[in-house]
């Protein structure tokens, strides 16, 4: 990765986002000052003052939402030999996409009024839909210990591959009662594991922060979250349910928003 | 002597989000001062439209990373104003007790991560782990205690989890409580140990009076609840904030400027500490003693010891609300109340670590809002921000650029900017002031 002997240099950037996934990091604690003594951080300009002119490492943050993003993620891209997707803002889009749902023009109006000048802004995306990443760390805010197994991977070559099963089988070994059960929806069924169901552990429900396993099965979802569902095993549940599937489509939107446009666009060819 | 520069900073570092300072100076004279943000603008209170109540709440911590449970608060205040929604006594308490860990967590994180390396003359606190490992371990140790009582009330500080319309959807498990308390007393040793270190720093010596802004409570310290009130006089209920607080676009800046009394005024810690002295807990009072901080004080660059008598105050704080959760017990019936949705509007008003916050919405029939304003701390400040630059520039004009520029820099982080809260915060191609 670098010359040897010379540790990795390190960067982090952020694109339009919250910033929480940088902090997450930083709640690495004294890992993280373990970690010091493997690489050198160049560049962390929430944490450090200070710019680099090269990294090998980039961890970036949040979603492209200005045409002038493009360029810069396309030239990170270019400096580093590894890029991280730091957070569900920089590897899904997150609730940034919300916004696409509305015309650019309302948008402005509503938030700035008419008195606004031309603004910078297209559709948000993830940075994942602009260049490649050689790792992904997904969540809002980003997955601590999956934070720390990617930086592991990074620095001993490894590849990390995400993990692809149900957030239901995090929560059924935390023993959480099935917020099915309780006659909520729930995303639990199809969202991408990792967070070990923290927040169905806390009495919510899942909103689908880490975005959709490869090949979930969306219809089939919508159904039986909905009052319409006629699935045998979910009967008892169904009873409670009062919710039409505008009301799901609605929840899966929140998080998930620019991968639903591109199974409603693939769906429409 | 600078006669003649042109000091652009793009991007500081060292503060949440984007923002950059210009100094324009001509023949010795200062032309031009000002802090512009550039943070790419993300549309909460657009897209925050048709969505359920339980959504518009979850998505309102998604604001911030640092103050989340604050926007989450604030959110749900204003949520439960609409529907009428009462909350019990205990759901109060457990709410009060995140803001401390929330204020707790944020401030040191600015204390030592964001501000204390320009004292230590270091680019990042992590720099200094090689020669003095205790202090990063001191702040490392602190955040996480801050970390860990955000996480029993509320499952983790960014983003919280665990706090709804009407309460929590969660029974508390008091057990945890015990080591809890231990651990935030034994804070209090590192409280003061971090007024020493801050006493050995040379803090810039500028005054500049201003009009501080605040939530006031007449039994305690208000960081949950309270009133608006002004050093200027006024007291004023949070539903009427529109009255009082206008935002304005300026032609030249790239953000909307709030007024209340003046064109311009400051909110955050030192704002607080300034109206609500009387409140502060007895270890907080001996802490600001400790660092010389007496109020009314009119130095900008004490907001960071502020932040640091603020701590002291949440520590004692935490540990008393704490006592009081025990001694009531947990009861799981008070956790959740219920929520009725109904067509209405209402404000919720917080103190987030940086300032007051302002969220107010407006729900249809079913619960999903129709409309959302959001008014933001670092928003408000940056009037103020501004006005303290122009008046503190002109006895610095003398170093050279790169001594202005960073001193310039010094004083937007006592701020403590938060940027990415700023959703009105936008740029304009307006241009620049004759």
């Amino acid at each position: 990765m670098t010359d040897k002997g010379q540790k990795p240099r390190i960067a982090f950037f952020d694109f339009a986002c919250c910033e929480g996934c940088q902090l997450t990091v930083l709640q690495l604690e004294e890992k993280l000052l373990d970690l010091l003594q493997h690489v050198e951080v160049v560049e962390w300009r929430e944490a450090m003052s200070g710019k680099a002119d090269s990294h090998d490492i980039a961890f970036c943050e949040g979603s492209i939402t200005r045409e002038a993003d493009v360029q810069r993620i396309k030239t990170i891209r270019n400096t580093a030999n590894t890029v991280v997707g730091l957070g569900s803002c920089a590897c899904i889009g997150c609730h940034n996409a919300l916004k696409n749902r509305w015309p650019m023009e309302d948008v402005v109006k509503v938030v700035y009024g008419s008195e606004a000048g031309q603004l910078d802004s297209i559709p948000a995306r993830p940075i994942t839909s602009v260049v490649n990443v050689d790792y992904r760390i997904l969540g809002c805010p980003a997955s601590l210990p999956e934070i720390d197994r990617v930086i592991k991977c990074i620095l001993t070559g490894q590849e990390y591959p995400l993990p692809n099963q149900p957030v239901c089988v995090e929560c059924k070994l935390n023993d959480t009662l099935c917020v099915l059960e309780k006659g909520e929806v729930c995303l639990g069924p199809v969202t991408r594991c990792g967070c070990n169901a923290i927040c169905t552990a806390y009495g919510d429900a899942c909103h689908g922060c880490r975005g959709l396993m490869d090949e979930a099965n969306l219809m089939a979802a919508v159904k039986v979250l909905t009052a319409e569902q006629l699935h045998p095993i979910m009967e008892v549940v169904a009873r409670r349910y009062d919710v039409g599937q505008d009301q799901v489509r609605q929840w899966f939107t929140m998080y998930n928003t620019p991968d639903l446009q591109l199974k409603e666009e693939s769906e429409q060819t | 002597m600078t006669d003649s520069a042109h000091i652009q900073v793009h991007h500081v570092t060292r503060v949440e989000g984007h923002g950059d300072i210009t100094v324009r100076i001509q023949d010795g004279t200062l032309e031009e001062v000002r802090f512009s943000v550039v943070e790419a603008p993300r549309f909460f209170e657009a897209f925050l439209r048709d969505r359920d109540y339980a959504e518009v709440t979850h998505l309102a911590s998604r604001i911030c990373g640092i103050c989340a449970v604050s926007h989450r608060g604030a959110a749900l205040k204003a949520t439960e104003a609409a529907f009428g929604t009462k909350i019990s006594d205990q759901s109060f308490l457990l709410r009060r007790l995140a803001f401390h860990g929330e204020v707790l967590s944020s401030h040191i994180l600015h204390i030592y991560f964001l501000a204390a390396p320009d004292y230590l003359g270091v680019p990042s606190l992590l720099h200094l782990a090689e020669k003095d490992r205790d202090t990063v371990l001191r702040a490392m140790r602190l955040k996480q205690t801050a970390y860990d009582l955000c996480q029993w009330v509320v499952g983790r500080h960014t983003h919280p989890v665990a706090m709804n319309v009407g309460g929590f959807p969660f029974v508390h498990d008091a057990k945890p409580l015990g080591p809890l308390r231990e651990r935030l007393e034994k804070s209090m040793a590192d409280i003061r140990d971090t007024v020493s270190l801050f006493n050995t720093f040379s803090i810039p010596e500028f005054e500049r009076e201003t009009e501080y802004v605040s939530l006031s409570h007449p039994e305690h310290y208000a960081l949950y609840d309270g009133n608006v009130v002004s050093s200027d006089g006024q007291r004023i209920s949070p539903d009427q904030y529109r009255d009082f607080i206008e935002e304005y676009p300026v032609s030249y800046s790239t953000a909307k400027y709030a007024r209340f009394n003046r064109p311009e005024y400051m909110v955050g810690a030192l704002a607080r500490v300034n109206n609500n002295f009387e409140h502060l807990s007895p270890f907080a009072q001996e802490v600001a003693d400790l660092a010389a901080l007496r109020a009314p004080c009119f130095n900008p660059f004490m907001n960071t010891t502020a932040q640091i008598v603020e701590c002291a105050h949440c520590l004692e704080e935490s540990i008393q609300i704490i006592d009081q959760l025990v001694e009531r017990n947990i009861r799981a019936e008070e956790e959740q109340a219920e929520v009725i949705p109904r067509a209405g509007r209402g404000v919720g008003a917080v103190e987030a670590p940086r300032g007051t916050l302002f969220h107010e919405y407006a729900y249809d029939v079913n619960g999903a809002c129709t409309s959302a304003n959001l008014v933001i701390p670092t928003a408000q400040n940056l009037g103020n921000l501004e006005a303290d630059m122009r008046a503190y520039a002109p006895g610095i004009v003398y170093q050279d650029e790169k001594a202005i520029a960073h001193a310039l820099e010094m004083l937007v982080r006592a701020y403590d900017p938060c940027i990415s809260c700023s959703t009105h915060v936008i740029k304009t191609t307006g241009s620049t002031p004759s």
